[in-house]
């Protein structure tokens, strides 16, 4: 396997995100306290930059580097897309909230940061040792992130449970994947399909294999029943690395998913299906009602994560390239969902004031109208209300499982989202409802207040006219 | 001849003993760390005895990289004990109980 300089082409959104990464962790060694602003701005530069060169390289070919390692195709395109505009969201909320706890530091950029090329190498691996090193380098900077406020106790209570709980997921995963390896003699995606086509699915170690690398994607993904970590971990982190936590790895997670089973395991349809099944139930089941018990919004948030999973879970199990269209639609979105929403919470929070009870938000209708409606306009979508997108999300996996004859599969799913309804709109009750319990003004940066707004009517946008990014999700299966 | 399948009763009997050491272990939190290590070291064991037997490099190749970032993992886990212990006064897994709902 011969180095090519062409594979470095293929690489280059990875490469200018490592670069960037590279030199804020240089450049912050000889910054002055008052001249960390410099951190931030080269980061959306990196960012900016990368986003262009995603689409400098894109295009309908595939194309693989380094000897079948690394993939380059219209999913990955779009996924890598996605991700960085999450990221740049991620960065332009969280700034006032760590200036004012004095984390507004270069080490947040650069784990950030990092974090983001691992989830970029997981979208682009076409093999399982690629994945398995994009899968450790997003999960080494988030154990770190999320310790991040070092003298907060519940902090570092998350970051251990997260840790121990994250590394058993890992351990799970490789115990699966070296399975697969004896029983097919391969680690490359296509080898493991192509050895499962040629023997058959009757293999006990091959499909011994799939159940635990199905329970390492769990782990990665939430779903019940492994979905211990999620509300610990959203309830301790700082919001905005909850902010980053539930949008772009989420993402990388169906990017995962989508790599392992559908060109790794395609033969194994049958087996995977029905686990899927019963985990995106129970997840939707636990999550929904879960959620309502809970007085903590991000507790609260990370239940409803786990009930989108078990939306994404559907398009998966549906079988047809439909049902993955519009499984990684529901993933794109709900990272936008998920941004949107823990947005709000980070800019209503201001020096020595977390936004994190659902009381907090009472009254937000009074105190600052426009972010009230951006808020709404994020549980609608969540819920499920035309014409947001989140509505849209649900119609497509919905109409894919129909599709396949799992009638009754369908109906489960609507009953509990009417149950998660309840969550949703009782947080928008409370917004222009109930009489404020905290009356300070709301401080956020004009530049949250833009990345806010677009974010909240692309919502909006993408629900009346989804058929672009659609056309998109369709154009990658 | 040992057998393949007896490399991969032992790194069953090993991931085993790990998982029921995370799970049982009601103490320490560097036993746990400890636990996480055996659970990759297991994988390891499978990893060399495919790779042995099905005369194919990947495998082996596919452990290094799993050593390497094990001792990372390990690094960032410790790290995180040590912030806690400073935070908490105590490593004892019992008392982790401030998140919970």
């Amino acid at each position: 396997m011969p180095f090519e300089a062409a594979y470095l082409y293929t690489i280059l959104p990875e490469l200018v995100i490592l670069i960037t990464a590279s030199v804020v962790l240089v450049v912050d060694l000889y910054l002055r306290d008052d001249q960390k602003g410099l951190n931030h701005s080269l980061t959306l530069v990196g960012l900016v930059l990368a986003l262009a060169s995603v689409g400098l390289v894109g295009g309908d070919q595939t194309a693989t580097a380094f000897g079948g390692a690394f993939v380059r195709d219209p999913m990955s395109d779009l996924l890598k897309g996605v991700v960085i505009v999450l990221t740049l969201f991620t960065f332009v909320y969280s700034s006032n909230y760590m200036r004012d706890r004095d984390m507004w530091v270069g080490e947040y950029h650069v784990l950030v940061l990092f974090s983001l090329l691992g989830v970029m190498i997981m979208i682009s691996a076409n093999d399982f040792l690629s994945m398995y090193l994009g899968l450790e380098l997003l999960a080494l900077c988030l154990y770190a992130l999320v310790a991040f406020d070092r003298d907060s106790k519940a902090g570092s209570e998350a970051a251990m449970k997260y840790f121990v709980l994250g590394s058993i997921g890992t351990g799970m995963l490789l115990y699966g994947i070296s399975m697969l390896y004896g029983a097919t003699g391969g680690i490359g995606f296509g080898d493991v399909a192509a050895a499962v086509a040629a023997t058959g699915t009757d293999d006990k170690v091959l499909v011994f294999g799939l159940v635990f690398v199905l329970i390492g994607i769990a782990f990665k993904f939430g779903a019940v029943p492994f979905h211990m970590w999620m509300p610990d971990v959203y309830q301790g982190a700082p919001a905005p690395v909850v902010l980053f936590l539930s949008s772009a790895p989420k993402v990388a997670a169906f990017a995962m998913a989508a790599r392992i089973l559908l060109d790794a395991l395609p033969g194994l349809l049958a087996d995977w299906g029905d686990i899927l099944i019963i985990l995106s139930v129970l997840s939707m089941a636990v999550g929904n009602v879960v959620a309502i018990a809970q007085t903590n919004i991000k507790r609260m948030l990370a239940y409803s994560t786990v009930s989108h999973v078990g939306f994404i879970f559907f398009g998966l199990l549906a079988g047809t390239e439909q049902g993955y269209a519009a499984a990684m639609f529901y993933a794109v979105v709900y990272g936008l969902m998920a941004v949107g929403a823990f947005g709000v919470l980070v800019m209503i929070s201001h020096k020595g004031f977390e936004a994190e009870n659902l009381d907090d938000l009472k009254g937000l209708g009074d105190r600052d109208p426009w972010l009230a409606a951006m808020m709404t306009l994020v549980m609608f979508s969540m819920a499920g209300v035309p014409p947001m997108v989140g509505f849209m999300a649900k119609l497509l996996v919905l109409e894919a499982v129909v599709n396949v004859g799992l009638i009754w599969l369908a109906i489960v799913a609507v009953v509990f989202s009417i149950i998660g309804a309840f969550y949703y709109l009782r947080v928008v009750k409370m917004i222009y409802f109930d009489k404020p319990e905290v009356m300070d003004p709301v401080t956020a940066s004009g530049s949250a207040r833009i990345a806010v707004s677009v974010n909240g009517l692309a919502i909006l946008f993408l629900g009346m006219f989804p058929a672009g990014l659609l056309a998109l999700c369709e154009a990658a299966f | 001849m040992i057998a393949l399948s007896d490399y991969l009763m032992l790194g069953e009997l090993l991931f085993a003993i790990a998982l029921a050491g995370i799970f049982l272990n009601r103490k320490n939190l560097i036993l746990l760390l400890m636990c996480i290590e055996l659970m990759l070291l297991a994988v390891n064991m499978n990893f060399v005895a495919f790779s042995h037997f099905l005369g194919d490099g990947a495998g082996q190749i596919f452990v290094f990289f799993i050593l390497t970032v094990a001792a990372a993992e390990a690094a960032i886990g410790l790290a995180i004990l040590v912030v806690l212990f400073r935070n908490r006064g105590t490593i004892n897994v019992e008392d982790l109980d401030m998140l919970k709902g």
